[in-house]
Formats: structure tokens, C-alpha cells, sequence
């Protein structure tokens, strides 16, 4: 489905790649249109903490030269894309949104940017997120927030939204997230984009600065399912550097995006993820959505998944506790800031005045909560009883998935609120996060994909799918069954309802 | 019920390495305080006869063979660090100066 119009930022990245392909626009003018839609717009979006346009025009004017001397181009060869600024590129700033690694340079590419360059993306530069990934709003980056382009009050999103504003803001058609606790969905939703995590071990973690090991997890985010599985088969499959990465076929999401067709599927209400809590127009446009995967042929059941109540709390233990251990490494000794050495302190004085200076208070708390929950005398209660939450939730799952073939809820409670409104309430923030994070916990893939515009409120719904491990190919025949049926309803995408700016 | 208090939290800011001012101490003592009553609900569900789940997959020990690849440059890695000297990286005294 072409977005209509002739602006070459308007365009889903499979228009645009087949208009590369054929010489319709080149790879440099397609490049060249996004950055001065950066220009034109990021000063009040913020979704980018970096942009190198010269690199871009750079990898652009490759991309044309392999076209001009017969070379077969892949299905995304000069595309442009904003990538997550928590993912390692050589020679480039990664912040991390953190003052810590301000003006770090990394010498190695993580195997994600590895593989966009082998398949001839082109990579704008580096999107904002909140401070090592912990928070839902971006408003937790040092460099201050973005803003969501359908209302610049509001937030959109975290801690991936740099890159699902830059996707809603037309400044690229593609962007790479990752997902700890609902980071790609949740800014998906609120923005009116899509957003898929893959199963935990479908993309490698090599060169993702890690937050919790055991959740972490990049993904592809566009604005259209077939976009999003397009940069999903680039981006998965095994690396022998992450020890956690699956040594097994990628499901054919590209084909399953094709196929679009739930006829036959049963696909699950979480009961738990349903109902109270939940704002009305996203309920309402939840429900509406039920309706059409069952007018597609789609039978829909109610299961219980009990242990999900919990799910919150296990992941507020287990997060912490996995980050104050991976964030030990800021110690101002390798790379990064360093404050105080100045000749009369030691070098533990140093560690602690660098971390006190390089860290946002969204970090600390996390770090402190983590340092307690491992302690003596509190690990069994806190960090073990976590543990044990998580293997209840994914026997929720594993139950859930005899009897039906993708489980889906509302990806986030409430559409996107204000900036500012709950930066200093650490429980309300971590309540944005409650239907993605059972997903993380468990390790199963899911997707959020925009299903309408709450009445009350005229900003965007997420829908989410989630899947089993390995079958992240039907998160994909479902998402773009619905999103087609949505499209027919309306005669457009949703993003194209989104402001001009 | 207070579930921390400020004495503890200034003991895990040290564990931590976090030199937290006192204004950060009153701060976090509050919001842990909260935030950690709210998690506690997970032992009401984690009883003695569940196993503890670590991580989504079952991990295994993978070996690859011993083979010399490149390692990241030098030169490269010594210009992100904030100091170095004679191709290491510099570091602040490691001992006190009453030892």
C-alpha cells in the first residue's frame, strides 16, 4: 500500500527502495529529502542526538554507484533509517542519553549497524532515548526530551522514542529500537507507528550497551508491518559473539507480512490485560479491532493469565538488579566521563564522583533498587521471589499457547500524556509499561501496531500481538490482516492523519 | 512499614560507588521506600516449590575453537579513554596515602 504523494518522505521504505531500484529517485535524493526534513522539523521534535548528513549522503552515493554498475541492490539498499543511540557505530557519538558517555566513540560496530550497512541502509544518525534506557518518556535523557509529533506537549514515548518520533515526524522511514520492558511498543503506540521485539535471541546483543542482559533485545520500528518485517529479516538472525542469539532459522516474517490472512487463527484476550486501568477511547479502539480480526475469519477467546498481576513488580527486581550489575563498567577508568582526578583522590573516590556526576536520577534509583534487591539477607525475598514470578509468567504463556495461536491487549494503558507529568513518580512512570513487560520476562515476540485515534483525546492506540518464541512470523500475519483492513476503512494510513509540523 | 531507610540507602549509594548528596539521600530514601512495598508483592506468589527462571532461554556452555582474531586498535580505544599514558590507560592512585 503506497503512501500517495510525490514527497519522497512520505513514502513506506518498500516504495522507496523499489524506486532506487529502478532509478525513479536515487539513493542521494532520498537521502537528501529526510536530512532537510530534519532541518525543517527536529529543532522542535528532538528526536535526534546526532545526525551526520555527510556519512549519509556518503552511503547514499555508494548505494547509487553499485545501482549505476549493475549490481543487485537488497530489498532495503538505500533506505534511510534512525538508529537507537544505546547501539555501538564505529567512529560515531553513542551517548546512551547519558553525560557519562558524552562524546564516547566507540571503536567496534554492533552487529546490527554491521548488517544495515551490509544491506546498503543508509543510517541518518543516532535518536534520542531515556538515560541507558530506563524510562518511558524519553524525558529521563541528559539531552533533554523529544517531543511526540501528533502533540509536541507530549511525550512519545520510551525509552525508544527518538526513534518513534523520527518515524511519525517523517524524518526517516525506518528505525531501530530495543525493547527491555515494552521500549519499542510502547513509543510505537503512543506515536502512531509499529514496533516489533523480536523473540529474545532473534537479533544479536552484540554492541547493544546492555541494561538487563536477560530482557534486552533490539528491533525493527517503521510505519508499516511490511517496512517493519523487511528490517526484521535484515537485522535477526545468529551471531556466535552474543552467547544468547539463537542458532536457528529467522521465521519468514517478509512472507507472512505478504500474506496478511487470520483465517483459521485463534488469537487470545489476556483477560489481565483488559478492562480497568485502561482509558476508554483505547479500550474502545482495542475492542473495534477484535471485531475486524473476527469479520477476517479470526475465532477470538478470553484466557487467564494469572501471574501477570505480578509481572510488574518481578520486572521492577529483576531489571534493577541486572543494570546496577551491567552499569558497574561506568567507572571513568576505560571510556567516558571522568570527574575528580585530580591527583588528591583515589580511584574509588573517583568512581563514585563520576557516577554521582555522569548519572541521571531515573539511573541512580534503578542502580540503588538493584544493589538492595541483591544484597544479603534480601536476594531470596526480592531478586529469588522475583525469579520465581518469571517462571509462573511463562507458564502463563506456555498454558495460553496450547489453546491459542497469538495472545493481544492494549500495548500501553493511556494514550501519550505530557511532558513533565509524571517524570517524579517512578510508580506511575513504570505503570505505562504493564502489558509489555510479561513478554520480556518470558522471552516471546511481540508487535504494536496503530489502531485508531482515541476519541477523547485524538491521539494514536496501539494494538499488541504477542506470539511464542520463533513464531514472531505470526505477529506479522495478524498486524498486517489488521492494518489492512484499517487501511481499507479509512482509505489511508493512520500516520497520515498525524500534524504537518 | 518502611521497608529502607536513609541509613541504607546512603550504605548502597556507597556500595554502589554513588557519592549522593544529602538532598538525593532524603530523595531516594522516600521513593525506594515506596517503590520497593509496591514490588514486595511478588513473595506472595513465590512459593518454596517454584523454580527460580533466570533467563528466557535454557543456556548452555558454547566453546568455539581457539583461534587468534583481530582485537579492537589501540589507538582507537586509548582515544576514547579520559586518560591514558604509554599506550595503557592512566588511572587515579589505587591506595591511600595513610597506607
Amino acid at each position: 500500500m503506497p503512501i500517495t504523494g510525490s514527497d519522497l518522505t512520505r513514502q513506506t521504505a518498500a516504495v522507496l527502495a523499489e524506486a532506487i531500484r529502478t532509478g525513479e529517485a536515487s539513493a542521494v535524493e532520498v537521502t537528501q529529502a529526510h536530512l532537510d526534513r530534519i532541518s525543517s522539523v527536529d529543532d522542535r521534535v528532538h528526536a535526534f542526538l546526532y545526525v551526520d548528513a555527510e556519512a549519509a549522503i556518503d552511503s547514499a552515493r555508494s548505494v547509487d554507484a553499485k545501482r549505476s554498475a549493475g549490481e543487485v541492490l537488497g530489498p532495503l539498499a538505500g533506505v534511510p533509517l534512525a538508529l537507537k543511540d544505546v547501539l555501538t557505530m564505529r567512529g560515531v557519538p553513542t551517548t546512551c542519553g547519558s553525560r557519562m558517555l558524552e562524546n564516547w566513540r566507540p571503536p567496534y560496530d554492533s552487529s546490527v549497524v554491521e548488517r544495515l550497512r551490509a544491506a546498503d541502509i543508509v543510517i541518518l544518525g543516532k535518536t534520542n532515548m531515556d538515560e541507558f534506557a530506563m524510562g518511558s518518556s524519553t524525558e529521563h535523557s541528559a539531552y533533554g526530551p523529544s517531543h511526540n509529533p501528533w502533540d509536541l506537549d507530549r511525550i512519545p514515548g520510551g525509552s525508544g522514542g527518538g526513534s518513534a518520533a523520527a518515524l511519525a515526524a517523517f524524518e526517516a522511514p525506518l528505525a531501530i529500537g530495543t525493547d527491555t520492558g515494552g521500549s519499542i511498543r510502547q513509543p510505537a503506540a503512543v506515536t502512531g507507528t509499529v514496533g516489533v521485539k523480536p523473540t529474545y535471541g532473534g537479533v544479536p546483543r552484540y554492541g547493544l550497551v546492555a541494561l538487563a542482559s536477560s530482557l534486552d533485545q533490539a528491533g525493527p520500528c517503521a510505519r508499516t508491518v511490511m517496512d517493519t518485517a523487511l528490517l526484521h529479516s535484515i537485522i535477526a538472525g545468529y551471531d556466535p559473539r552474543d552467547s544468547t542469539s539463537i542458532n536457528a532459522p529467522v521465521p519468514n516474517v517478509v512472507a507472512a507480512a505478504a500474506k496478511a490472512d487470520v483465517r483459521g487463527m485463534r488469537i487470545g484476550i489476556v483477560a489481565e490485560l483488559n478492562g480497568e486501568g485502561y482509558q476508554a477511547g483505547v479500550a474502545q479502539r482495542f475492542r473495534e479491532s477484535l471485531a475486524i480480526l473476527e469479520h477476517l475469519g479470526a475465532e477470538i477467546v478470553e484466557v487467564g493469565c494469572p501471574s501477570f498481576e505480578y509481572a510488574l513488580g518481578a520486572y521492577y527486581l529483576i531489571l534493577p538488579s541486572e543494570a546496577s550489575s551491567n552499569l558497574a563498567r561506568f567507572d571513568g577508568m576505560r571510556y567516558g566521563l571522568r570527574v575528580g582526578d585530580d591527583g588528591s583522590h583515589s580511584v574509588e573516590q573517583v568512581m563514585s564522583l563520576t557516577r554521582e556526576a555522569g548519572f541521571g536520577a531515573e539511573v541512580k534509583r534503578r542502580i540503588m533498587l538493584g544493589t538492595y534487591a541483591l544484597s544479603s539477607g534480601y536476594y531470596d525475598a526480592y531478586y529469588g521471589s522475583a525469579q520465581k514470578v518469571r517462571t509462573l509468567i511463562m507458564r502463563d504463556f506456555a498454558s495460553a499457547f496450547e489453546s491459542v495461536d497469538v495472545l493481544v491487549s492494549p500495548t500501553a494503558p493511556t494514550t501519550a500524556f505530557k511532558i513533565g507529568e509524571k517524570v517524579d513518580d517512578p510508580l506511575a512512570m513504570y505503570l505505562n509499561d504493564i502489558a509489555t513487560i510479561p513478554v520480556n520476562l518470558a522471552g516471546n515476540a511481540a508487535m504494536s501496531l496503530p489502531v485508531g485515534l482515541a476519541p477523547e483525546d485524538g491521539l494514536p492506540v496501539g494494538f499488541q500481538i504477542m506470539a511464542p518464541p520463533m513464531a514472531d512470523d505470526r505477529l506479522y500475519l495478524v498486524g498486517a490482516a489488521l492494518e489492512s483492513a484499517l487501511y481499507d476503512q479509512w482509505g489511508h494510513l493512520l500516520i497520515e492523519e498525524a500534524p504537518a509540523l | 512499614m518502611t521497608a529502607i531507610t536513609r541509613a541504607e540507602v546512603a550504605h548502597l549509594a556507597t556500595l554502589a560507588r554513588l557519592d549522593l548528596t544529602e538532598t538525593e539521600l532524603d530523595h531516594y530514601a522516600q521513593q525506594l521506600d515506596v517503590i520497593l512495598q509496591s514490588v514486595a508483592r511478588v513473595s506472595e506468589i513465590a512459593t518454596a516449590d517454584i523454580p527460580a527462571t533466570s533467563h528466557p532461554l535454557p543456556l548452555e556452555n558454547v566453546f568455539r575453537d581457539d583461534i587468534a582474531r583481530p582485537c579492537l586498535d589501540r589507538a582507537e580505544v586509548l582515544a576514547a579513554a579520559p586518560a591514558h599514558e604509554d599506550d595503557r590507560f592512566r588511572v587515579p592512585r589505587i591506595l591511600d596515602e595513610e597506607v
